[in-house]
């Protein structure tokens, strides 16, 4: 090319050609994008929430915590044994329950409940929470995930289907009441639990 | 000319690949490098093209769906003649990988090989890294047990803290809500497609570079590096002092490459393969999950961080780091490249491997998670209880049955979460006992509420036996003079 500032036809063609790649490639983005996160998207306004049984009130009694399991609510045909989950269903008393998710609200791992020492263990780093799952020592910064629930013509539901982790919205936006003011309610219930008796009977039960 | 030299002419003409491959294996290295600690690179490749081989050969009868990858792993252990044979070829040279990458980016950084013009070898290096532990991570997802599951649940944890977007992460991560199916389907297509894509071409450009630049020579502790001189400088050691690769420094490189190996085999062949632990079921919460070994400090680490700088050094910690590394030829790529004369990089070096280390060799014994079962499985030691009142008898059933021992050991059993007291009496007097049981602190949960009075009373009582045979135990001072006072006590 002689003159610098003119184009040639065949370098013309070229860039023609090299803008309709981009505009191609742009246009199917959005369908390869689209597909990328549609477990992202299908999840906007609690998509993948919905109620799931426990079972029957009388099933969980009165003052122990007990562990329930149900099917995750969204299934894939490859999903296997994984989409069983397991929580933790304290009663109260009455109709009035807490459903805690058994992962542990540091970094996930299935808490273990001691009905004796009343906490919630858990084995990866130590974490430890009250029987109301406030956060008792150890590495988490609060206290159990907790489902929300209602009682519906004697079942105990749920509204599951996410993975509980500390930064989930459905994580905080329930089960993060300030733990001092849940602690003080719960003294007065406490206090009717028969747990003092029900450590007496095991030592008795050890010492015999 | 013979009929093979023939058919090799034949296809030369039109690969026209002789020529360039004879210039690389025959271009000339500085004497000196032909050393053993230039052999880790090469060991690096044999053990991924080896990690290729067996991934392939695993693909053979694996099953990447939830529903069967446990029972195809089980398969391949139990029923596949020699499965579990690859299987721990493919475990333990994954280990040996991290290692031998690691190894080779100590040795790169000591011998200042990351400084000009190597920089961009350097970082393409740092990415290498990064995706051999991106291998390491989604193969142990492709193991897919119990370990695994969980592992991906601690890993969702992790990545849900990132500020606003970590939902939206955990989610693109999992492939759904919860860990399942298209969890494991997309970890199959990372550790398959994805990253052993983008690894096998960074390779190719890294090794390329090597061989365009040349191999870093031995570092002379006075001899600085300048941008203006050192490609003359090196050109020049090459053509007085210079020998060609093959075979004048090759054969170290295939003596290693080739123990290597044999070390990798002999592993897998002692210790055989890895797990899988139990079934990837979510509803079996009887497990203590641990990672594999090359993320056992990050177990570690994670247990030790106070809980409020926990998020920040996760999400801020790994970003610092990659950025330092990345940036580290930029901040040094000229000067003194001999260890001797960088105490500075020589101890960080030191610090790191210290810190490394002593985090994994913690995580192997986990002293921060309590024993779930000491409670029940670690009986109180008899010379703890010889000559102890019924009180005190009852105050040791009351310390197993309220799974203190889990956290607590005694005649070194039991749980190292909180401290050991096997002389717990003579730290801390009746009152700071009492205290402590029932409003807990120091990372103690408070056991007030789960204890009647007279457990309390009998647990102090067994508590205040807890004492070397010649050493009193703590007493507050003026309890005594307060009781004297007051007429109860002579």
């Amino acid at each position: 090319m002689s003159n610098e500032n003119l184009i040639s036809r065949r370098g013309l063609f070229m860039k023609i050609g090299m803008l309709f790649n981009g505009l191609v490639a742009t246009a199917l983005a959005f369908p390869i994008m689209r597909f990328l996160l549609s477990s992202v998207t299908r999840g906007h306004g609690n998509g993948y929430l919905s109620w799931v049984s426990l079972g029957r009130v009388s099933e969980f009694p009165e003052g122990e915590t007990r562990l329930a399991t149900f099917r995750n609510p969204y299934v894939m045909p490859t999903d296997g044994q994984t989409v069983d989950t397991a929580c933790w269903v304290r009663r109260i008393g009455g109709d009035q329950f807490q459903v805690f998710a058994v992962n542990c609200a540091h970094l996930g791992c299935p808490v273990r409940w001691f009905p004796q020492s009343g906490l919630f263990m858990c084995p990866c780093h130590g974490g430890a929470y009250y029987r109301d799952g406030s956060r008792a020592s150890g590495p988490p910064e609060r206290g159990l995930f907790e489902y929300p629930y209602k009682v519906q013509d004697g079942m105990v539901t749920i509204q599951a289907g996410e993975l509980p982790t500390p930064g989930s919205p459905t994580a905080s936006s329930f089960g993060n009441k300030p733990p001092c003011a849940a602690r003080n309610d719960l003294v007065s219930i406490d206090s009717k639990l028969s747990t003092s008796n029900e450590t007496n009977a095991l030592v008795r039960r050890m010492q015999t | 000319m013979s009929v093979i030299g023939q058919i090799g002419q034949w296809f030369d003409r039109r690969l026209q690949l002789a020529a360039p491959i004879r210039e690389a294996a025959e271009h000339p290295v500085p004497r000196n490098t032909a050393s053993w600690f230039y052999v880790f690179g090469s060991a690096a490749l044999t053990v991924f093209l080896l990690q290729l081989v067996t991934g392939i050969l695993l693909a053979l009868i694996y099953v990447p769906s939830a529903n069967e990858a446990w029972s195809s792993l089980q398969a391949l252990n139990h029923d596949v003649t020699l499965g579990w044979f690859i299987r721990a070829m493919h475990g333990w040279g994954s280990n040996f990988m991290v290692a031998i990458v690691l190894i080779h980016m100590v040795q790169v950084f000591l011998f200042g090989a990351y400084k000009f013009p190597r920089e961009l070898t350097w970082i393409i290096g740092v990415f290498l890294l990064l995706m051999t532990l991106g291998m390491a991570f989604s193969g142990q997802v492709l193991r897919f047990d119990q370990d695994a599951y969980w592992g991906l649940g601690i890993g969702a944890s992790i990545a849900s803290r990132v500020p606003i977007a970590g939902p939206m992460i955990v989610k693109l991560m999992l492939g759904g809500p919860i860990i399942a199916g298209a969890t494991l389907s997309r970890f199959f297509a990372l550790h398959v497609f994805a990253i052993p894509g983008m690894l096998i071409g960074l390779v190719c450009l890294h090794v390329l570079m090597v061989l365009k630049l040349g191999i870093n020579e031995w570092p002379m502790p006075g001899r600085l590096v300048k941008r203006a001189t050192y490609e003359n400088e090196y050109h020049q050691l090459t053509r007085k002092d210079g020998a060609p690769f093959v075979p004048y420094a090759v054969w170290k490189d295939l003596f290693f490459a080739a123990f290597i190996l044999l070390a990798v085999a002999a592993c897998a062949l002692y210790f055989g393969p890895f797990g899988p632990t139990g079934r990837p079921d979510p509803t079996v919460i009887q497990t203590a999950p641990k990672p594999d070994y090359f993320f056992l400090w990050l177990y570690g680490l994670l247990s030790y961080l106070p809980p409020s700088m926990e998020t920040p050094a996760l999400l801020i910690g790994p970003v610092v780091v990659i950025a330092f590394l990345v940036l580290l030829p930029f901040l040094s790529g000229e000067g003194e490249k001999s260890w001797r004369r960088r105490p500075i990089a020589v101890l960080t070096v030191l610090l790191i491997a210290i810190i490394l280390g002593t985090l994994t060799h913690l995580a192997g014994f986990t002293p921060w998670s309590p024993h779930m079962n000491a409670w029940s499985g670690d009986p109180v030691p008899q010379r703890f209880l010889h000559g102890a009142t019924a009180l005190q008898r009852k105050g040791a059933l009351v310390f197993q049955a309220k799974q203190c021992r889990n956290c607590h050991s005694l005649g070194e059993l039991g749980g190292q979460r909180g401290p050991a007291l096997d002389s717990v009496a003579v730290r801390l007097t009746q009152d700071q006992l009492i205290r402590q049981v029932i409003q807990g602190g120091g990372n103690m949960p408070a056991y007030g509420k789960n204890l009647s009075p007279a457990e309390t009373t009998a647990l102090v009582a067994f508590l205040e036996t807890l004492h070397p045979a010649g050493q009193a135990p703590a007493r507050e001072a003026a309890r005594d003079i307060v009781l004297r006072d007051s007429g109860t006590r002579p």
